[in-house]
């Protein structure tokens, strides 16, 4: 039975996208049949974080509004056989999807795959509702920062009310993906603690992401971060997250990339 | 020069006030429309005693001899009307009661069966929402309304009859509304308005005071106007006269006990 998913924060710019594809590629790893689907329609993204970019022909619109079916909009990845990826139109806006559209494209995804993460546009309009509208679980991507824990606390009061599940009166799964953490910053308190972002969030967390240059690398060159350095701090993040929402039990550590000190200062000496 | 004689300034206050009016449609025909209202009347003798009452005659198009008689039917079954909402001004006169604009609607007060407002919790204000049905009671018991989940920011709780209990925390951007008290036992970090109808007797009480502000009885505090030794700490909050007060609760903090009734 498919899971569907949905990667929302409200905030802009604090990692949903990047989040979809770092978590569809590190399902995707593990063997799952993946399809990650970008909401965000006008403002499209996922497909340059995926580097397909140019292969997009048909998209999320087509498929909702029926113009074509949906194995001729699935875009296959390149170096993971059971990821694909359902772009955004990039020429329409928000007005454009219908609620049946897109309950029809998602319950037939349901039917392909193991797991469909729908990437949310930010914001609480329609993109937004319409991406969490079917979802069966949620993963809030959230800064360590008071605007973005506000902005996520907003979002899981519309997950607990604006989805089918909520609507059927049964409880969504929510769980909080903290990223761009910064240890060194946290121990000066210069953002929030993880303890406080969770006392205010009151959700399980799913994982969290340490800052890094890597994340900013990986989309340049349109990879997920689990791809592009496996063996990065932040990869190695989305992987235990991914293996947590697949049910496995590991223990909550922040990874960081070995002797980064060491290495900023030899790295900076050496240029 | 007219500088002399102006009278010494008193200053002079009013006081604001929030009432739930209930709205009555009348729907034509007439005649069956009171029928119905006795109906009514017969199995919930005694509920509109007390109550703000509102008219509304939007889509009815009644002359003011019309009006005048509705309102004597209406009289003769006890029922005073407040003001009149959805007519056209000309028709009204100084012996009808005043026309009403601007009022906003807050979930509906459904009085089919149930005797009391039903409590709501409204993803937006005056949306309405999940139903939490109150079982019709017999003696008037005022209901209290238990939240057990959090309260997120943008989501509004409202109790028009009773008090508010939440066990988790009202986070920034929410808001706790309630006729009578309101209980957090989490962090309070949104807007609290206890007493929102008029008692002045109602408090606020949280586990730790963050609030964004916090009112009792139309008088309010932001967060900016309270003590900074109160911030996180458990608190309450009361009217005293025309004073919004706030204190700790902590037994072992110099303010506590202030608060005493003595």
């Amino acid at each position: 039975m498919a899971e569907v998913l949905v990667v929302t924060s409200g905030k802009g710019g604090v990692g949903k996208t990047t989040s979809t594809a770092a978590l569809g590629a590190a399902l995707a790893q593990t063997g799952q049949n993946v399809c990650v689907v970008d909401f965000d329609v006008g403002l499209r993204n996922l497909d340059l974080v995926m580097g397909a970019e140019r292969r997009v022909v048909y998209d999320l619109i087509n498929v909702a509004n029926g113009d074509v079916r949906l194995q001729q909009a699935l875009i296959r990845d390149k170096r993971i056989d059971t990821l694909y990826l359902l772009a955004a139109s990039q020429t329409r806006d928000k007005d454009a999807l219908s609620e049946e559209g897109v309950r029809r494209c998602i319950s037939e995804l349901r039917t392909r795959f193991d797991w469909v993460i729908c990437d949310s546009p930010a914001g609480i309009e329609r993109g937004a509702t319409l991406a969490m509208r079917y979802a069966d679980l949620a993963v809030v991507v959230t800064n360590p920062e008071v605007s973005s824990v506000r902005d996520s606390d907003r979002i899981i009061g519309l997950l607990d009310s604006k989805t089918l599940k909520a609507a059927q009166g049964e409880r969504m799964e929510k769980f909080l993906l903290l990223t761009r953490y910064d240890k060194i910053r946290a121990g000066r308190g210069d953002m929030l603690s993880i303890d406080d972002v969770l006392e205010i969030l009151s959700i399980p967390l799913l994982g969290i992401i340490p800052e890094s240059e890597e994340v900013l690398r990986a989309s340049n060159v349109g990879a997920p971060v689990t791809l592009s350095n496996a063996a990065s701090a932040p990869a190695r993040a989305y992987m235990d997250a991914a293996r947590r929402l697949k049910g496995e039990t590991i223990s909550m550590t922040i990874p960081s990339d070995r002797n980064n000190l060491l290495t900023k200062l030899f790295g900076r000496r050496a240029a | 020069m007219t500088i002399a004689t102006r009278p010494p300034r008193h200053s002079f206050r009013f006081r604001g006030r929030n009432f739930l009016a209930l709205v009555l449609k009348p729907e034509m025909p007439l005649a069956n429309w009171l029928a119905q209202l006795d109906q009514w009347l017969a199995r919930s003798p005694g509920f509109f005693a007390g109550k703000p009452l509102i008219l509304d005659l939007a889509g009815l198009s009644f002359a003011r001899s019309d009006i005048a008689g509705l309102i004597g039917e209406l009289k003769g079954r006890a029922i005073r009307i407040l003001g009149i909402e959805g007519a056209d001004a000309s028709v009204l006169d100084e012996t009808l009661p005043p026309l009403l604009t601007g009022g906003r609607t807050s979930g509906s007060v459904e009085a089919v069966e149930a005797i009391a407002a039903r409590p709501s919790i409204a993803e937006e204000p005056a949306k309405g929402a999940p139903p939490a049905a109150s079982p019709a009671t017999s003696h008037q018991q005022v209901p209290s309304l238990l939240i057990e989940t959090p309260v997120r920011s943008g989501q509004t709780v409202i109790n028009p009859d009773g008090d508010v209990i939440v066990l988790g925390s009202v986070a920034s951007g929410a808001e706790v509304i309630a006729a009578g008290s309101i209980h957090v036992y989490g962090a309070l970090r949104g807007r609290a308005l206890a007493g929102a109808y008029g008692d002045e007797n109602a408090r606020v009480f949280c586990r730790r005071f963050e609030a964004e502000l916090i009112a009792v009885g139309g008088y309010y505090k932001v967060t900016d106007d309270t003590e900074s030794h109160l911030r996180q700490k458990p608190v309450q909050a009361w009217l005293s006269g025309d004073e919004l007060k706030i204190a700790s609760l902590d037994q072992n903090d110099k303010e506590a006990g202030k608060w005493r009734k003595s």
